[in-house]
């Protein structure tokens, strides 16, 4: 059994900032997350978009996080070293009629303290955004994109970096209050710590039954998404939404560039039974295409070249019309348990600023003194790919590795897939090293460099063809090794 | 930096390269260089272990390895220089190539360029099947290469999507292996494949083909599971009712091959859409100066044979253009397919003599006519018994002076009897 000070569960987008924010303090830290990565449910599968905070009802918990998430990003950008871009948004009115509601987005923007919001004829808008045809819209500035998995790795693996402990394909399956302390019952053993945030997503019910009966319901709708290929990014500029829809408290099916030029459609909002569902349907891939169509004519077909799905945890149902605040509280009757419940849409861009609360919270119940040998990662590494030559040429000749073209599609190299594969999370599967350095993630889809990198595994990392995973702990990738290889 | 210059540089080291490299040779250039990303010389043949190879050319039924040996063989003779392990990162409009491998960057000025890069096998997201993304997903190609090149199994219980001569191949490895080969999907009511593939891959070891029929989801949430398959209309739609769920641990697409192109569109290179590679003469010189383009990154090719023999004109037309200078800038005529045809290949001309030309028809027919048009004048017509997607039909036009001359566009057309 092992003592801490802190257990998070849940390494999402949340877990991980607050992991973050605790690594600069002289705190025990662990964080139990099920999946064999950091950023393996929502935090991994949504639009990556840093929101402005204009969407949210003044006074609401998402509406004061988001704004104050989203000053912090810059920065955060800058130190941790992940790509973010504010390519702002246009969200475009049809007629007189949707008009209105863009000015109500305006004032609900004004009143959250959102920036430079403008209304805007659609003949200038057709200027910026020559494919998008519309009658009037609504250009808010301060919205940007991220790779979300991008931004939650980082994170967390700073904070590794800190000594805070990541405790991967482990998962929670009990909790006991004891006196002073929490015992945490995993499958991978017992732990006890004093404080328990939890940051579990989806499952954040299911971690608080396990103390308390909860007085919440979670309500799993599922967003699917189309991904363009990258020969269409010059369709649009910024992100292009439409009004909001009334219903299901979403924002409806948005084209969204990717900061590597591929164009994101969707999310739809479809609620459904089992929040472990994650299919992409036929039906959908239609509905997403036709809507994106009516706001991109030129569109083509073929520019899908893959779909995803999220599935937000929403403590609303559809009936009750979908819409609820976060709940970031600790527990009346569990104390140290602090609870973070229903952290849909923004929450990628709260993460940073709810983190911030969640420390104040912590820090009521026990001191929390500024380590002073924090070491803050310093701003992002270039890929082989975006180097000049003449950089390239010296890094080869001081390291054969990066002569070695692992992925062709993204002109990765071995010393990059080792870098990744080296990470301080000890994550290993095959996504790991592909949301770390964007191996297999071009056209081919790995059917170049999975060889390579499965030779990688095996030689370098002593990974057996039995235990390669794809991104979850039963995602085998082989059977089997048919027969040993023989030196000759 | 590493700098060299070359009169001939072939990308890609598989059949097509090695053919165009030592056609150079012969035909008088004297620094011919060969570029691999691989740390072997042959291309995908090396993990090809059934037999086929050849046939055509040699008169024996070869393996993929046997035959690759034969060109490699042939390469050390001529002494072209190979650099293995060595990935081409881009090439300019002056035939400057960079290239990458572990002794450091090298800058490659060329003479004349010949791409041969292959091709690489269509995903899961180029047909767009819904469902989960498990593990257990894979291209055939991808299959093949772990389990001939690497020793490593992918699964027990194996499912195929698609009906092209790789997937074909896979089943009857598979089975040879002791895995259940549960079936072969195909949404075209014909397979894909070439015929002989279908009878000795899967009709001699019982595995069943499911035409018109598509996978229409895939479950599972860590390994796939199960994926639906369902029978397909006339307009390839799925039909409501038709769906039966097969349990499976492993999914092997065989969608078919894309040339591999990114090279050649990043330099600006005029790209075919039907063939996906680039739009050549009857020179096999694309639409850059200079830069010939053979094999399966010119087109998909059904056998290596017919790809060597198109792939060696290749490397002798890039051997006579690096001795010369610029080319003369003549009109070309486009070569267009007609009625019942997909493609043509070349798709200029702009020189008289006997062309050779390869194409493949839209479906399969028998008791046709091909006819080459110029216009309405008649270049050549022959009786076809028997025509077939997935085999490719080579012929030889004899184009006159007069019709260079003359003609805009020339036209290959399958006609009913
Ligand atoms: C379709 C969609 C689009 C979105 N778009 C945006 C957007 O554009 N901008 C934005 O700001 N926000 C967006 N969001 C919201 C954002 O993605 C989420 O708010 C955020 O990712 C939530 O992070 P999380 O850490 O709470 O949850 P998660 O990322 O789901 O993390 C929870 C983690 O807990 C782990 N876990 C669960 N139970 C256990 C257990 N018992 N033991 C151990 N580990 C456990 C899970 O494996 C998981 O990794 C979107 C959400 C969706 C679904
Ligand atoms: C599974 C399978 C089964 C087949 N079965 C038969 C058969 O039975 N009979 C038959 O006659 N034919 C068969 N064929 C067809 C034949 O093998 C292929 O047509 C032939 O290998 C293609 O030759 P190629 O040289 O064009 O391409 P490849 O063999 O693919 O060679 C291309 C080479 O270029 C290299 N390359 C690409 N880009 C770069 C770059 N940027 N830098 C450096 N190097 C690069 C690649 O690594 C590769 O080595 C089969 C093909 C496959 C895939």
């Amino acid at each position: 059994m092992k003592n801490f000070q802190v257990a998070i569960i849940g390494g999402g987008v949340i877990g991980s900032a607050i992991a973050w924010e605790l690594s600069k303090y002289k705190v025990d830290v662990v964080v139990f997350e099920m999946g064999s990565d950091v950023a393996s449910g929502a935090s991994k599968a949504n639009s990556g978009v840093i929101h402005s905070g204009i969407n949210s009802p003044t006074d609401s918990l998402k509406a004061r996080f988001c704004v104050e998430g989203n000053s912090m990003f810059q920065t955060l950008a800058d130190t941790l070293g992940f790509q973010f871009k504010w390519v702002g948004k246009w969200i475009i009115a049809k007629n007189q009629h949707e008009e209105k509601e863009l000015n109500r987005l305006q004032n609900v923007g004004i009143a959250n303290n959102v920036p430079y919001l403008k209304v805007i004829d659609g003949s200038e808008v057709e200027k910026k955004e020559p494919n998008v045809s519309c009658y009037k819209a609504l250009w808010v500035p301060t919205a940007g994109i991220i790779f979300p998995y991008e931004f939650t790795i980082a994170l967390a693996e700073n904070a590794a970096e800190n000594n805070v402990k990541f405790l991967l394909e482990t998962k929670v399956i009990g909790l006991k209050k004891q006196r002073n302390n929490f015992e945490i019952l995993t499958d991978k053993g017992n732990f006890q710590a004093q404080i328990v945030v939890n940051a579990a997503g989806l499952n954040c019910r299911e971690i608080v039954s396990m103390v308390e009966e909860p007085d919440f319901q979670v309500y799993p709708c599922r967003g699917e998404y189309l991904i363009l290929d990258k020969n269409y990014s010059s369709l649009i500029n910024s992100m292009i939404y439409p009004v909001p829809v009334k219903e299901l408290g979403v924002l409806g099916v948005h084209i969204t560039p990717t900061i590597e030029g591929n164009i994101l459609i969707g999310p739809s909002a479809e609620f459904i039974g089992d929040a472990e569902d994650k299919r992409t349907t036929k039906e959908m891939m239609s509905t997403l295409f036709k809507e994106a169509k009516e706001i991109i004519p030129a569109l083509p077909k073929k520019a899908v070249i893959s779909a995803y799905s999220g599935i937000r945890c929403k403590l609303a149902s559809e009936k009750s019309g979908g819409w609820a605040d976060y709940r970031i509280e600790e527990s009346k009757h569990t104390t140290g348990l602090i609870n973070l419940l229903g952290i849909e849409s923004p929450g990628l861009t709260a993460a940073p600023a709810i983190a911030r609360e969640v420390m104040k919270m912590i820090s009521k119940h026990m001191e929390l003194q500024k380590k002073n040998n924090f070491k803050l990662k310093k701003g992002r590494i270039k890929r082989f790919s975006e180097m000049p030559l003449k950089e390239q040429s010296d890094l080869v000749k001081n390291d054969e590795r990066w002569g070695r073209i692992v992925c062709r599609c993204e002109q990765i190299t071995e010393a990059e897939v080792i870098n990744a594969l080296s990470n301080p999370l000890g994550a290993r599967s095959l996504s790991a090293v592909k949301y770390r350095c964007r191996a297999g993630m071009g056209r081919c889809q790995g059917g170049f460099c999975t060889q390579h990198i499965v030779r990688i595994m095996e030689e370098q990392f002593n990974i057996g063809i039995d235990d390669m995973k794809l991104k979850s702990p039963k995602s085998y990738l082989f059977e089997k090794r048919t027969r040993e290889v023989k030196d000759d | 930096m590493i700098s060299k210059s070359v009169d001939v540089a072939v990308i890609g080291g598989g059949p097509a390269g090695l053919a165009a490299a030592v056609s150079a040779k012969q035909h008088g250039a004297k620094h011919v260089v060969i570029i691999d990303r691989n740390s072997w010389l042959g291309g995908i043949l090396p993990q090809c272990i059934h037999d086929g190879f050849g046939v055509e050319e040699t008169g024996v039924s070869l393996t993929g390895p046997e035959y690759a040996e034969k060109y490699v063989e042939m390469a050390e003779k001529q002494d072209i220089q190979v650099l293995k392990e060595t990935m081409v990162l881009q090439f300019d409009k002056s035939k400057e190539i960079i290239a990458v491998n572990k002794k450091g960057l090298y800058k490659i000025k060329a003479g004349a360029i010949v791409l041969a890069m292959g091709c690489r096998e269509k995903t899961r997201w180029n047909v767009l099947i819904p469902g989960s993304r498990p593990s257990g997903i894979y291209t055939a190609g991808v299959a093949q290469s772990f389990i001939n090149l690497y020793n490593i199994m992918p699964g027990k219980n194996v499912i195929i999507l698609g009906s092209g001569d790789v997937g074909l191949i896979m089943a009857r490895r598979l089975k040879f292996e002791g895995a259940n080969v549960l079936g072969v999907v195909e949404i075209l009511p014909y397979a894909s494949g070439l015929p002989r593939n279908v009878v000795q891959c899967l009709n001699d070891y019982d595995i069943p083909l499911f035409l018109n029929h598509t996978i229409t989801c895939i479950d599972g949430k860590e390994r796939i599971e199960q994926v639906t398959i369902a029978q397909v209309d006339e307009h390839m739609h799925p039909i409501a009712g038709t769906e039966k769920q097969i349990s499976c641990d492993t999914l092997l697409l065989s969608l078919g091959l894309t040339p591999e192109n990114e090279l050649s569109k990043n330099v600006g290179i005029e790209i075919d859409s039907v063939t996906g590679g680039p739009i050549v003469n009857q020179m096999l010189e694309t639409t850059l100066d200079g830069v010939f383009a053979c094999g399966n990154c010119l087109q998909v090719y059904d056998t290596v044979d017919m790809l060597s023999l198109d792939a060696k004109r290749a490397g002798e037309h890039a051997t006579e253009k690096a001795s010369l200078q610029k080319r003369k800038q003549k009109s070309n005529i486009r070569i267009i397919p007609g009625d019942g045809v997909r493609y043509v290949v070349p798709q200029l001309v702009d020189k008289s003599g006997m062309i050779p030309l390869t194409f493949r028809v839209e479906k399969p027919k028998e008791n046709t006519i091909l006819r080459v048009l110029a216009g309405d004048e008649e270049l050549l017509r022959k009786k076809m018994r028997w025509v077939n997607p997935a085999n490719m039909v080579r012929i030889e036009v004899d184009i006159s002076a007069e019709t260079i001359a003359s003609a805009e566009t020339l036209k290959v057309i399958i006609d009913d009897c």
